[in-house]
């Protein structure tokens, strides 16, 4: 293949694989292209999307996060109990639990910039600790029927539009903004891109990190009110497998580890094609366990896509 | 030296997109020669020996070794033909023993390492070499000459025809040269061809056989380095006249900035001196002295341990790099690419990120602010660069080294440090950043400059101190100052 169809996928690869993925469907699925349905693929991604937006963050600081499943299972717990047990009002619960999401996020960053170890290890030992304290505290019975007010968020309708749709949209937003716009987000990139030098070009990379761990742990949490108001109950399994969910995601929507490149444009592409895969592999009637084998091979096909695109860019 | 060909490049080109790397370049490399490549950053020195070492493939052209033609080599194949390149950066393993880093990749018969007996092939090899290695200590615990020695010793142990060396003695001490130089030419009565690259123009004189110019990604000339001379070569690279000297300024120094009293901490110790307004100070020493720690310290990249800082007459404690610009102290560190520059973010996003918080409101990036910071640097210091969107990593090293000062200056410093300011930077860019210096002091900045490169020592600081040891050997005045007695106190030999 020539030159110019590399500087092309160079500049637009995952709109490529989007545009793929999306006219296979349109042309082989009937269904696909009802408005009905492509508002239930947005509702269907919402909750990892939101989710993904905090791991962008974390993802261009040059870091990963395994443990926002566990905080997604542990924090839902904790809302939940608020409402169904103690009888909290339903705004000053999400309230504490978004504060709850921010300090575990601080604490994961916490750790990992004092400890100046990778966080992808610290993140794994947080993981198991969120994981496994869900399960005991739980016992493993899950807590469900939440006060009706609270469920809007999961399954309110604004006209024709999912309030669960409204809430994406809206962290997106602002996940570019912050990303693009503001001075913390330039240090983001900084701080990804080389932390020495963003060290010694004035940046708190200790304070950074920690920052852009909470901000993780916000958008988590928030991702955890739509998801506990979707499905109306929290378990000890109800965080699921978020963290490589969202790592497929970022990564498919060009994103690449170690940091210091990308934006949100890159995540929310990402989290399209996942919908968009989802949703068709139903429609044709293929079963969940092949519907992972195939997101698994579409993820090696865009990293190989994007190594070869590299390497003669090198010029090798 | 025969007059036999081993090395021959025909028409060689190689072009990334926008650039011709190397463009159409024809050359001859005699074998048991010493053959020097001159030429600025850029000048397509680093692409042809990564073609002639296989690393990259070339898009035109032949290149010949020992009478066979390849149109591109693997790195096996250049290796099978005597071909070993020594990087800038070592390619050593730090935790492994010299023995086995002379060793390492090579294929042993059977499953097991006999490491006594590679220990003792090492020793041997460092023996002829004329040097005292120990084959068996970590390579990490040797000072930068030493691991260049293992680095030999690697080549040496694979038959070596054709040594590239890339700068080699860039991280070297004086005395280290002399050694290196010793062995350059054991190597070369041995038949083998050394392709030698360099800034330092005068070491041409003492090593060089012959000098081949580049230019632009062009071959200029080759010459015996006996018929030629500095003024000649220096004029062949650039393809200017060039005055090949340090620019006078109008020395008017003010009151005291700056003072540091009994400084301690991150392996210096007991440093006393005093900046003031206008000057240029220079530090000078042996490398590992202590003098980039003692930099960091300043700035709040290492901590204090004891000793006391004062701006101005006033005490202050530097918390933190953030804390240093805040006070208006700025540094423009030793290692450009790993430290000062971030390679793959453009030249704008590099000239702001330290003033990033100030040309912000609401933790908004003003866009237009960004854009005339951004604009009055590039023009100010002469950036050369279509666009203030390319990418630093697109950049030559003066250009790099530009967009550092602009990222330190852009953040209203008023004392700047200057580590090894022009340390991979080509002789025209070399005089813009001296020209640059003189006009940040005549403008009332001030300047901490460490320099191991001795004539910038000296011909840019206005009083010079220089640090042994960790330790502060003296403080030079101008009317004192001469290579012998700066080498002396650094030295330590009073």
């Amino acid at each position: 293949m020539g030159d110019k169809f590399w500087k092309f996928y160079r500049k637009f690869g995952s709109y490529i694989i989007l545009a793929a993925v999306f006219l296979f469907f349109a042309l082989t699925q009937k269904a696909f292209l009802k408005p009905a349905n492509l508002m239930n693929v947005l509702q269907q991604v919402a909750i990892y999307g939101i989710v993904a937006t905090g791991v962008t963050f974390v993802m261009i600081s040059g870091g990963t996060d395994l443990s926002v499943g566990g905080q997604v299972a542990c924090n839902g717990l904790l809302m939940a109990a608020m409402m169904v047990y103690w009888h909290i009002p339903v705004p000053v619960a999400i309230l504490l639990g978004i504060v709850a999401g921010i300090v575990l996020g601080c604490i994961n960053g916490a750790i990992a910039a004092v400890l100046r170890v990778t966080p992808f290890v610290i993140t794994l030992c947080t993981m198991l600790i969120l994981n496994g304290v869900a399960l005991v505290v739980t016992n493993g019975y899950p807590i469900y029927d939440m006060p009706e007010s609270f469920l809007w968020f999961g399954q309110g309708w604004i006209g024709p539009i999912p309030v669960s749709v409204i809430v994406l949209a809206f962290v997106c937003l602002i996940g570019w903004f912050v990303l693009s716009k503001t001075y913390f987000g330039r240090n983001v990139y900084a701080l990804g891109g080389n932390q020495e030098a963003a060290r010694l070009a004035g940046i708190n990379i200790v304070k950074m990190r920690i920052m852009v761990y909470g901000l993780c742990g916000l958008f988590t949490s928030i991702g955890t009110v739509v998801m506990l108001a979707r499905t109306n109950s929290a378990t000890a399994t109800s965080g699921g497998n978020y963290q490589f969910d969202c790592m497929t995601a970022i990564c498919l929507g060009g994103i690449t580890f170690g940091g210091g490149n990308g934006n949100m444009i890159n995540t929310f592409i990402g989290v399209l094609i996942i919908g968009i895969l989802a949703n068709g592999l139903i429609l044709m009637g293929v079963n969940s366990n092949m519907q992972q084998v195939i997101k698994g091979f579409l993820l090696l096909f865009a990293i190989a896509m994007d190594a070869i695109q590299k390497r003669r860019a090198a010029g090798d | 030296m025969t007059d036999k060909t081993i090395l021959k490049i025909e028409g060689l080109s190689k072009y990334y997109p926008g650039v011709k790397a190397i463009d159409h370049l024809s050359m001859e490399f005699r074998e048991g020669e010493v053959h020097a490549l001159l030429g600025e950053n850029g000048a397509g020195k680093s692409t042809l020996i990564k073609c002639i070492a296989g690393a990259i493939h070339p898009d035109e052209g032949i290149i010949e070794i020992s009478g066979e033609k390849f149109t591109s080599l693997t790195p096996q194949q250049a290796k099978e033909k005597g071909v070993q390149v020594i990087y800038q950066e070592f390619n050593l393993v730090p935790q492994m023993s010299c023995a086995e880093n002379v060793y390492l990749n090579e294929r042993t018969s059977g499953l097991i390492v006999n490491t006594k007996e590679r220990s003792q092939k090492a020793k041997k090899i460092f023996e002829d070499l004329g040097v005292d290695v120990d084959p068996d200590r970590e390579v990490g615990s040797y000072t930068p000459a030493y691991m260049q020695i293992v680095e030999i010793a690697k080549a040496v142990s694979r038959n070596v025809r054709i040594l590239i060396m890339d700068e080699p003695t860039a991280p070297l001490t004086v005395n280290e040269v002399g050694l290196l130089f010793r062995i350059v030419k054991q190597l070369k009565e041995q038949g083998v061809t050394i392709i030698y690259i360099s800034h330092r123009i005068e070491e041409l004189f003492e090593i060089g056989d012959r000098v081949s110019v580049m230019r632009d990604g062009q071959y200029v000339k080759t010459l015996n380095i006996g018929e030629t001379n500095r003024k000649e070569l220096v004029d062949l690279m650039v393809g200017r006249e060039l005055t090949e000297s340090y620019p006078s300024r109008k020395v008017d120094l003010g009151e005291e900035v700056l003072r540091v009293e009994k400084f301690t901490g991150n392996g210096v110790e007991d440093i006393n001196f005093t900046l003031h307004k206008g000057e240029i100070l220079g530090f000078g020493g042996l490398v590992g002295a202590g003098r980039t720690e003692l930099m960091n310290v300043i700035y709040g990249a290492n901590k204090l341990e004891s000793g006391q800082l004062y701006l101005e007459g006033k005490p202050v404690r530097i918390k933190d790099t953030a804390d240093a610009l805040a006070r208006g102290i700025g540094m423009i560190p030793e290692d450009r690419k790993r430290t000062g520059v971030f390679l793959r973010m453009s030249i704008r996003w590099n000239t702001v990120i330290s003033a990033i918080k100030r040309i912000s409101r609401f933790g908004i990036v003003n866009r237009k602010k960004e854009q005339e910071i951004a604009d009055y640097y590039i023009e100010r210091l002469r950036i050369r660069t279509p666009s203030p969107d390319q990418l630093a990593g697109n950049l030559s090293g003066g250009n790099q080294q530009k967009v550092v000062l602009a990222k330190t200056m852009a953040a209203n410093t008023r004392v700047i440090i200057f580590d090894e300011p022009t340390r991979g930077v080509d002789v025209g860019a070399k005089q813009e950043i001296y020209q640059l210096m003189n006009q940040l002091v005549e403008e009332g900045h001030s300047i901490l400059m460490v320099s191991s490169d001795m004539p910038e020592l000296l011909g840019m600081s206005d009083r010079i101190v220089v640090i042994c040891e960790g330790r502060q050997a003296g403080i030079v005045p101008k009317e004192e100052f001469s290579q012998a007695h700066i080498l002396d106190l650094a030295s330590g030999t009073n």
